[in-house]
């Protein structure tokens, strides 16, 4: 049986760790809202982007001089896979299931005889998959930086990956990251990047405008475009991360602190009782003592 | 005069939207100006000085990497670097042809060396494009 002693300091340790992360659920909370105004502030951007791309892409695609982001190497023996999560944990399964899909893809890839290359940003996402895939990682970047992502981050990443691809290092490219549904839900997805893909056009929508003039040409327009897609798509895939890993981080620490406060309350119950059963016990002994004079 | 909407984004935010007269866009092969109902067009920007001309004066932004797409609804541009002159200062200027120069000599072949030293020198041209604009509103 613990002493009272034991049982006070216990409380104590518990109402500590409980304000912790009561002050952590508020962090993050505020951080979320920010998070997803960049999230949303950044969404106009891609999606146009994206239709004018898509655009350009469908009329050139067939050609044999389109750019190989755009079409790939025609193989797909090598495939890089990149792992966006966060640099901090206590997060819930945020790290873990970005993770977890990663593992499995590159496993599955792996038993079909392909080369895997893992591409790790950010620091939980790299200490996961270090001992499993450590010949596997070819590349680190971690994002110190208290202001939230920047373009110039993912310009950073987008030419990494480019230079890779244009070595030739490998044929597919998918990036791994959680896209943020709602505070309770973040779905861990993977999106192909090279080759590109892009949602068809609507083009009986679009008919009568799809004759644009271009300049300089479709194909330098193309080929000017394509790395920027390439950073875009990481940009946003960096965003929704971050607003993902604050929602799982509010979520998990509004758990655990409604845990501690059940702990604080069958703790404070069994000192209670403890205290009471020590005063019952000492006053049957003054009273048995009485008794016996 | 006759308006469109205009649109100008960043990836970090949409900087501009609103009706205006006219647009002078820095178009890599030359500078040109959008007024309402212009044919679509589509074209890559150079870094340089965008203009909006619309309700009061004319606004003034340096823009860099991107593209500006005309269509019958209205011209959207879409730049990695957005900056009202008014904010930009020297400096920052300064530090971006700096390290425009470090990506020409750091520059492995011919071709992205050829690339870069474009770049070089259109962002120069576009410092000295400025001054000259600092000079003449002050």
């Amino acid at each position: 049986m613990a002493s009272l002693k034991d049982l006070r300091n216990r409380i104590a340790s518990v109402k500590a760790t409980q304000k912790i992360t009561k002050a952590m659920q508020m962090v993050a909370a505020a951080k979320l809202r920010r998070a997803q105004q960049a999230a949303e502030a950044a969404r106009p951007y891609a999606q146009r982007m994206e239709s004018v791309l898509g655009n350009i892409a469908s009329a050139i695609s067939g050609g044999p001089d389109a750019p190989l982001l755009l079409t790939g190497t025609g193989k797909d023996q090598t495939h890089l896979l990149i792992v966006l999560t966060a640099e901090r944990g206590l997060c819930g399964a945020f790290n873990s299931s970005i993770v977890r899909l990663t593992r499995e893809r590159a496993l599955s890839l792996m038993g079909q005889g392909k080369t895997v290359k893992i591409f790790c940003v950010g620091r939980k996402g790299h200490e996961a998959l270090r001992r499993q895939f450590e010949k596997q990682i070819v590349e680190v970047v971690e994002l110190r930086s208290n202001k939230g992502v920047t373009f110039a981050d993912a310009q950073k990443i987008a030419e990494k990956i480019g230079g890779m691809f244009a070595a030739g290092e490998f044929d597919v490219a998918t990036q791994f990251f959680s896209r943020f549904h709602s505070v309770i839900s973040q779905v861990p997805t993977a999106q192909q990047l090279i080759p590109a893909t892009f949602a068809a056009p609507a083009a009986a929508a679009t008919g009568a405008e799809a004759v644009y003039e271009y300049e300089p040409g479709e194909a330098e327009i193309l080929a000017d475009l394509l790395p920027r897609n390439l950073a875009v798509q990481v940009f946003k895939a960096l965003l929704e991360n971050g607003a993902s890993e604050q929602g799982a981080r509010m979520s998990a620490m509004d758990n655990a602190t409604r845990n501690a406060g059940d702990m604080i309350k069958k703790q404070t119950l069994t000192y209670n009782r403890t205290r009471q059963a020590m005063i019952t016990k000492e006053l049957i002994e003054i009273i048995s003592g009485a008794e016996a004079l | 005069m006759a308006t469109f909407p205009f649109e100008l984004v960043s990836p970090e935010r949409l900087v501009y939207s609103g009706a205006v007269t006219e647009v002078i866009v820095p178009g890599a092969e030359g500078e040109f100006g959008i007024l309402a109902g212009h044919a679509p067009f589509v074209s890559t920007l150079k870094p340089g000085v965008l203009t909006i001309k619309g309700d009061g004066g004319p606004k003034k932004l340096f823009v860099r990497g991107g593209f500006a797409e005309a269509n019958p609804q209205g011209l959207t541009v879409l730049a990695e670097t957005a900056i009202p002159l008014a904010e930009l200062r020297a400096e920052n200027l300064a530090k971006m042809i700096r390290d425009a120069q470090e990506d020409v000599e750091d520059a492995r072949d011919e071709l992205t060396r050829a690339s870069r030293q474009q770049f070089l020198e259109q962002l120069t041209s576009a410092a000295a494009a400025i001054e000259a604009d600092a000079r003449t509103s002050h």
